[in-house]
């Protein structure tokens, strides 16, 4: 626990005694940049989601910056604690514009009084400017979320999320659906993002893996099956029997 | 009967009559009489009615009254209403008839009669109704005095009618008016009486007159009879004998009579509060089953499509007017034996009709809406007004009488105070059917296979051969044709009216978002949860009280359980 | 989406429309009082004060257009605070009569009635016109914050609130039609004779109210606009968009839906106040479950999530119905049906989408109208 950023001991999730997550444990150092693989259902998705506050675990702890315990909070609490999370399918607000997509998740008071009275400081929309300008969708700022395409939405949640300046940013499958350039680009996006905080991202495509990864997580059943680097993973045959083995890639 | 027609019995009829006189000895007096002839003896006691002189009529009338044969009871009620006649024919045979409504023939006015013992109505020589012009007919009239004396005879009389029914409530009338004359014919009635309620009824009447006996052994014996058989009806009675006023001592001077009446009294709460109990828990099953049987359509429409159906309970009146329009139709064109069984084509009709009206509905407005449960909501309320106004419009505003089919009328009685009535029971059962019917269809058979492979995921079902569309339009309708049956129940207890949606629709709503949407256990457990409640606190706060009680509760309880007592869980809820 | 067209062309718009509702007011009260009686112009007071009726009903409008057309929260228990609001007015009308009653009593007739010896405690303050006038706004208020800190807690949405709601309209209704919970009963309260002593039944009088209505309609406007133009508005829209998203923004859904349930429920108190000394009577019988829907279908038909559509469809609607239920009173029914499955099925941005399609059938004639995107939302 000493020095995480993020620690998962012990956790238990049950759906109608059909077990997500299975005593899993999990530990995150700040500044990591951590991909978490895994077949389907192994767990990956309910790991983020027990993490943000979406899903209370039956059983386990999970702690932030090795004083708060996450369990008791609601997500938006934990959302201004500083974990950011990126859905798997983008989730934008649709009828609102980037800007004000951008607008809602920027950093700061997010209580109902001072969404009533407070407006945009200078500095604030220069922020909300540069982070349009490092998702590509300056031009676009004034246009329906809704409208944008797949990939542009993609982007716009990621803005989202870094304008909330999370200290962990936890992202689900960022380059699903997208295009080999669109892929390449996020990836850049990510290492970037990477530099400031720590990152935790589940992926699928190996190729993307192996573009951004340190270190890697290999989840199976509901529980850690192996740790370490992107070719121990790829040479590790328990990883293989079970995950590359299956012919899921 | 008269003699024409007794030379013209066929042999079968000759059997039957042999039966009946069989049976008759068998099964006492009761049946016996409809059966026999008038005896000599009678017909003379008969003609003395109409003697000049009025202490002869006096005797007669007494003797008739104590005769304990209710086949004089005919007689004595023409005395009373002063229908009774002498006929004088043509021979001048003097026959005593009862002429009840004076009719029309031609210009004649005159009578159908009726023979004055056991009231058969007479016959012609040709076999029809024997017709007596009013010319040959004289009056039989009794003085004032007399006809007063004939009422409680009746009651006397009816003692020992053929029907178990008439004779518990003659017993209760005659106990409750204390004369003590009665005693020696509730006695022979008791004695010859196999019909428990009966039995009942007379030892209570027994008791209540014995309580004002001279003897106090007879009237403590009378008291602790009473006790002993929990008559409850009794209570005013036993309470006003020891009951001290300010101005006066109880009637009830004897203090082991007191005593026993004490102790009667007593025993009687203690068994008014054993049924009370038994009562509540029944009338909350009744009440539960009420809520299953109406809220189990909108379990399948809304728990397993997600389509709110605010028009569900006028789905519900659709079919109960479907059962006002059979009773209608079976009065109308059908004989009078097989009316009763109206009820029994309307159930399957009320479901057809509210499913075919489903189908329509789903197929023009509900379609277009899947997936916007708000809108949906808001539509589907538009045609429920729609609907409510074209009911009010063919039928009119006022509540039409749709009257219960004879077999469901009355009830099981299983100890004195307790009786469950028929159409409680039939309801209760008929909820019982349909839900296991549907959960047979829905969790067991390939159709339900299909309806829930498309409420789980719709573009694999579709992928995988199954025609959504065609699915989402049965299972709708099935949702609707159970709330017509529903409605058709409901004529059973309640009014038949256009609102009668509107008075149910929320109660149903409560009991799928209680029990958890998609859940049918869930939705009996809610049902039976909110019914019950319901009857447990209706006693203390009052029915509007007790529903706000009920209302709060859900707000708390969906506080700890927000997807109600049945979750569905899963991992794929919307973000 | 039309708001977000609307909220970018700022505070000129604001105004605009300020603007135009203030004017149609004015000119009202112009037509009953400068021209003489047989002028076709003339506006009688029985119609000035019908005007006032629907203006009140669309200070109602406006809350419930912030609440289900920017936060996508279909309540159909506005009729309660409705009722709240208006009870609240109707207790102080009641105790301003004082021994003018029919029985000569210093209680409300219908008390002396029911036997009732001594003013129930919760009447005692209602005899003050300050108390009463918070009370209107803020029973109804308190009321839906007890109400809605329970549900939104427990995250019941969607269609579950609006059962809830219409189960908790139900429940109010019956309670309100018990005599025993000295409100007048079935027949509610009515007679009312005075304001602050001025008689109701003088002309001045309900001018004056008329007067007041309208400038509650204009406030409520501008504070709604500037409620749906601050990022609060955004936060609401983007609830009603993703429910579940706004949370991992950092926003508690729950608390800005209980604000906006909140002030929902004080703009509709604050109509049912203004609209009882006008119409001269309150009833369970107008606060019960089939008001609360109709209310909806008000803001339907305007087209929700504009404001100004909100008024102009209360408006709209409370005409068509006095005009039907007054000249064929068996249809009205039938034409609220159809009005609720055609604005759903048909028009879901209510008039602004009849006027446009009328518009673009004017301009392309016998063209057929162009797929709109939203027919794939």
């Amino acid at each position: 626990m000493n020095g995480s950023i993020l620690y998962v001991e012990g956790v238990t999730v049950s759906f109608d005694g059909f077990k997500a997550l299975h005593d899993l444990n999990f530990v995150m150092a700040p500044g990591e940049l951590r991909v978490v693989i895994g077949p389907n259902g192994a767990g990956k998705t309910t790991l983020l989601d027990v993490i943000c506050g979406k899903v209370k675990p039956t059983l386990g702890r999970v702690v932030f910056e090795q004083y708060t315990d996450l369990l008791p909070l609601h997500e938006d609490a934990i959302s201004n604690l500083g974990i950011g999370r990126k859905f798997q399918a983008p989730t934008v607000y649709t009828s609102l514009t980037v800007f004000e997509n951008l607008e809602l998740s920027l950093k700061r008071k997010k209580g109902v009084f001072s969404a009533l009275f407070n407006r945009l400081t200078v500095n604030q929309q220069e922020k909300i400017h540069d982070t349009l300008d490092t998702i590509g969708l300056f031009e676009k700022q004034h246009d329906i979320a809704g409208l944008l395409s797949h990939g542009e939405k993609q982007w716009l949640e990621i803005g989202m999320v870094m304008m909330q300046e999370p200290k962990v940013m936890l992202v689900d499958e960022p380059v699903a659906g997208m295009t080999d350039h669109e892929t390449e680009k996020t990836g850049a996006l990510l290492e970037k993002i990477s530099k400031e905080r720590s990152v935790l991202v589940i992926e699928h495509d190996m190729a993307f893996v192996r573009q951004i990864a340190q270190k890697v997580t290999v989840l199976h059943e509901g529980t850690v099956l192996f740790e370490g680097t992107v070719d121990e993973v790829q040479n590790h045959e328990k990883v293989k029997e079970v995950y590359l083995g299956r012919g899921d890639h | 009967m008269n003699l024409q027609q007794k030379t013209r019995l066929s042999r079968a009829e000759a059997l039957l009559s042999l039966c009946l006189i069989f049976s008759s000895v068998f099964f006492g007096p009761c049946l016996s009489w409809a059966q026999s002839e008038t005896p000599e003896s009678i017909t003379e006691s008969i003609l003395r009615l109409a003697d000049e002189d009025r202490d002869v009529v006096e005797t007669t009338v007494f003797a008739l009254g104590e005769s304990g044969d209710p086949a004089v009871l005919p007689i004595l009620e023409a005395l009373r209403e002063r229908s009774l006649y002498l006929w004088f024919n043509q021979e001048e045979v003097r026959t005593v008839v009862i002429g009840r409504e004076l009719i029309n023939r031609g210009d004649v006015s005159g009578y159908l009669v009726q023979e004055p013992y056991g009231g058969a109505a007479m016959k012609n020589e040709k076999g029809a109704p024997l017709f007596l012009p009013e010319d040959q007919l004289e009056s039989i009239r009794l003085s004032r005095r007399l006809r007063i004396k004939i009422s409680p005879m009746l009651d006397r009389l009816r003692l020992f009618s053929p029907d178990a029914a008439t004779r518990e409530s003659a017993a209760t009338k005659v106990g409750l008016s204390g004369d003590p004359e009665a005693l020696p014919m509730l006695s022979k009635a008791l004695n010859q009486e196999k019909n428990r309620w009966v039995r009942f009824s007379l030892t209570e009447a027994i008791g209540l007159i014995r309580l004002t006996d001279e003897d106090p052994a007879v009237r403590k014996q009378a008291a602790e009879t009473l006790g002993n058989i929990h008559a409850m009806d009794s209570i005013p009675t036993l309470e006003a004998r020891i009951l001290t006023t300010d101005d006066s001592d109880p009637e009830e001077t004897d203090i082991a009579v007191k005593d026993a009446i004490q102790e009667a009294i007593q025993k009687i709460s203690a068994w008014q509060v054993w049924t009370r109990t038994v009562e509540t828990i029944f009338s909350g099953i009744s009440l539960s089953s009420i809520l299953l049987l109406v809220a189990l359509g909108l379990a399948i429409t809304f728990g397993l499509m997600g389509v709110i159906n605010m028009a569900h309970g006028e789905l519900m009146m659709l079919g109960a007017y479907t059962t006002y329009i059979m009773q209608e139709f079976f009065v109308a064109y059908l004989p009078e034996n097989v009316r009763n069984f109206y009820f029994v084509f309307s159930i399957p009709l009320a479901f057809g009709v509210a499913a075919l009206f489903g189908l329509l509905l789903e197929k023009s407005i509900i379609r277009k809406l899947y997936g916007r449960p708000l809108e949906t909501l808001l539509a589907t309320w538009g045609i429920s007004l729609i609907l409510q106004q074209g009911v009010r419009q063919v039928f009119g505003a006022a509540n039409v009488d749709v009257a219960s089919p004879d077999w469901l009328t009355g009830g099981i009685r299983l100890a004195v105070g307790i009786q469950l009535p028929y159409n409680r029971l039939f309801i209760i059962l008929l909820s019982v059917v349909s839900v296991v019917s549907v959960y047979l269809l829905v969790l067991r058979s390939p159709i339900g296979l299909k309806i829930r492979a498309v409420t789980q995921n719709r573009e694999m079902s579709a992928c995988m051969g199954i025609i959504t569309e065609r699915v989402d339009a049965w299972t709708f309708a099935l949702g609707a044709g159970l709330a017509g049956m529903a409605g058709a129940a409901l004529t059973l207890i309640g009014n038949v009216g256009p609102d009668l949606g509107q008075n149910y629709i929320v109660d149903s709503f409560l009991v799928v978002v209680t029990g958890g949407v998609g859940k049918l256990a869930g939705t009996v457990g809610a049902a039976f949860g909110i019914g019950g409640l319901n009857k447990l606190f209706e006693p203390g706060f009052g029915a509007i009280y007790a529903k706000v009680a009920i209302l709060l509760l859900v707000i708390l309880f969906l506080q700890k359980r927000p997807s109600g007592l049945f979750p569905a869980k899963g991992r794929h809820i919307d973000v | 989406m039309n708001s977000l067209t609307h909220a970018k062309k700022g505070t000129g718009d604001t105004l605009k429309w300020v603007l135009l509702i203030a004017g149609c007011w004015l000119m009202l009260l112009m037509m009953n009082m400068i021209p003489p009686k047989d002028s076709v112009f003339y506006l009688s007071n029985f119609n000035l004060n019908t005007a006032g009726k629907y203006m009140a009903y669309a200070i109602l409008a406006l809350g419930i257009d912030l609440l289900w057309g920017y936060t996508g929260i279909l309540s159909l228990g506005q009729g309660i605070f409705f009722g709240l609001g208006a009870y609240c007015m109707g207790m102080h009308l009641m105790l301003s009569i004082g021994g003018e009653g029919a029985y000569q009593s210093d209680l409300p007739d219908f008390m002396v009635w029911n036997q009732v010896t001594e003013l129930p405690f919760f009447w005692k303050p209602f005899s003050s016109f300050g108390f009463s006038m918070l009370a209107v706004m803020l029973v109804p208020a308190l009321f839906a914050l007890i109400f809605g800190f329970l549900t939104f807690r427990s995250r019941i949405k969607g269609v579950y609130f609006s059962i809830i709601t219409q189960a908790l309209a139900l429940t109010v209704w019956l309670l309100f039609n018990q005599n025993s919970m000295n409100l007048g009963g079935t027949n509610g309260l009515t007679d009312f004779k005075k304001i602050l002593n001025f008689p109701l039944s003088e002309v001045a009088t309900q001018r004056a109210l008329f007067v007041m209505t309208g400038i509650c309609l204009v406030l409520a406007f501008v504070l709604c606009r500037w409620i749906t133009r601050s990022r609060l508005g955004k936060v609401l829209i983007a609830i009603r968009d993703n429910e579940g998203r706004i949370r991992f923004s950092g926003y508690s859904a729950s608390r800005y839906k209980l604000f906006v349930f909140v002030i929902s429920a004080a703009l509709a108190g604050l109509a049912g106040a203004l609209y009882v000394p006008q119409v001269g009577i309150i009833t369970p019988g107008q606060i019960g479950v089939l008001p609360s829907i109709e209310m909806i279908v008000w803001v339907a038909v305007g087209g929700r999530g504009t404001l100004i559509g909100a008024v102009l469809g209360a408006v709209g609607v409370n005409w068509a119905r006095s005009f039907l239920t007054s000249n064929y009173p068996d249809l009205w029914l039938y034409f609220l049906g159809v009005l609720f499955i055609g604005v759903v099925l048909y028009f879901p941005k209510g008039m602004w989408e009849i006027s446009g399609k009328i518009k673009s059938l004017v301009m392309h004639r016998g063209k057929k109208t162009p797929l709109t995107k939203e027919r794939f939302t």
